[in-house]
């Protein structure tokens, strides 16, 4: 008696669904993806148990570690506003090169007198000015730099969205509050009174 | 689905011989590697997480007329002082004693709570806090004292500079 043979089947699987669901998901996650900026100095920010997540635009990030200030702002239009309102206020000329630099920085935190040269130093150069004694806004009452660039960038987001601008302060754990107290007082003085202050999660 | 119809239209006999053509069947496995790759990749270097944000609204310094005065009874101080301790009293310096405790669960967090209902108990208000950071205390602390206010449910608060007689408790104490 033969033997009934069971034809093999093939072992190829379509796999045209998976593929499209792949490339789905693939899709979904570059355009959602933000890429992670870089803090210019190492922020380790303190932990509290509140869970307001920060709007996604129309804030303004002060970032403050070792004893210095950075400003971030969102946006290549804003940034490019404010740096031209702050070259007119202490008569700096920018040239269009500059201005384009200026627009990718992440973070400002230079001394407006040594922007210039900052633009035009490369990405590790950046750096390391960042990290020098250099480094960071100065906040002092002599020339109160910081003061000037919350100032232009409220004004020019009034310009450009109608609203007010929000500042929030992403601090290091460890810094000094008298280092705090002054970026407060300068706020304050242009009667910002409300401001967000960026705590990783913790458990209660 | 991704193939086509390649059987050459069989079963006419006697037609024309036909050269026969390839399948149009794609491999995709290399692809979907590839894709999930990618979505590994996504995936993981993502920030899901959204940081946080803590507000905080400090008071109008141009106007002191809106501002009401507190009775000193149901004030409490809290000086924040140096190595992650602070100092809290009742009422105005000096006429309770000073206690230094830390930042924990166990310490503020309770304090507030106890406060909170002695206060609401003897005087039918709620308890005011005054947060008075030093020189010496760290970002941190004022977040952590925050944070307990939140926690306990103490909205009525202000952060306020700290005077030298307060500087001087926390001297004696040590924590400056």
């Amino acid at each position: 008696m033969p033997r009934v043979k069971i034809p093999r089947k093939s072992t190829a699987i379509d796999m045209t669904a998976m593929c499209d669901v792949a490339f789905l998901l693939l899709t979904f996650f570059i355009l959602t993806a933000k890429p992670k900026v870089e803090d210019p100095v190492p922020v380790d920010t303190p932990r509290s148990a509140t869970e307001v997540t920060l709007p996604e635009s129309g804030v303004a990030l002060i970032t403050v570690g070792k004893g210095k200030t950075f400003l971030t702002l969102d946006g290549p239009e804003m940034r490019k506003q404010t740096l031209l309102q702050i070259g007119s206020k202490y008569n700096i000329g920018f040239t269009p090169n500059e201005v384009k630099q200026f627009q990718n920085l992440d973070a400002i935190g230079v001394p407006v007198q040594s922007l210039k040269q900052f633009l035009a130093l490369d990405g590790e150069q950046r750096k390391a000015f960042l990290a020098s004694k250099n480094g960071g806004i100065p906040t002092d009452s002599v020339s109160n730099e910081m003061f000037n660039w919350i100032r232009e960038a409220r004004v020019v987001e009034k310009n450009i969205s109608g609203k007010e601008l929000r500042f929030s302060i992403k601090g290091d754990s460890n810094e000094e509050y008298p280092t705090m107290e002054r970026l407060i007082a300068i706020l304050q003085k242009q009667k910002v009174n409300k401001f967000s202050l960026i705590t990783s999660l913790r458990a209660k | 689905m991704a193939e086509l119809d390649t059987s050459g239209g069989g079963g006419k006999k006697g037609g024309k011989v036909r050269s026969k053509k390839q399948s149009t069947r794609v491999d995709l496995t290399a692809m979907v590697d590839l894709a999930f790759l990618l979505v590994t990749f996504f995936m993981l270097t993502t920030t899901l997480n959204k940081p946080k944000a803590m507000d905080l609204a400090m008071p109008d310094k141009d106007d002191q007329n809106t501002q009401e005065p507190i009775a000193a009874s149901r004030t409490m101080t809290v000086l924040l002082g140096s190595n992650n301790k602070l100092e809290w009293f009742i009422g105005e310096p000096g006429k309770s004693a000073p206690e230094v405790i830390g930042y924990g669960k166990n310490d503020l967090r309770k304090v507030l709570t106890e406060q909170k209902q002695k206060v609401l108990q003897t005087t039918g208000k709620s308890l005011f806090v005054i947060v008075k950071p030093s020189d010496k205390s760290v970002y941190k602390n004022v977040v952590d004292v925050l944070d307990e206010l939140h926690i306990t449910d103490n909205m009525a608060f202000a952060i306020v500079a700290i005077t030298p007689p307060e500087v001087d408790l926390l001297k004696r104490d040590n924590i400056y």
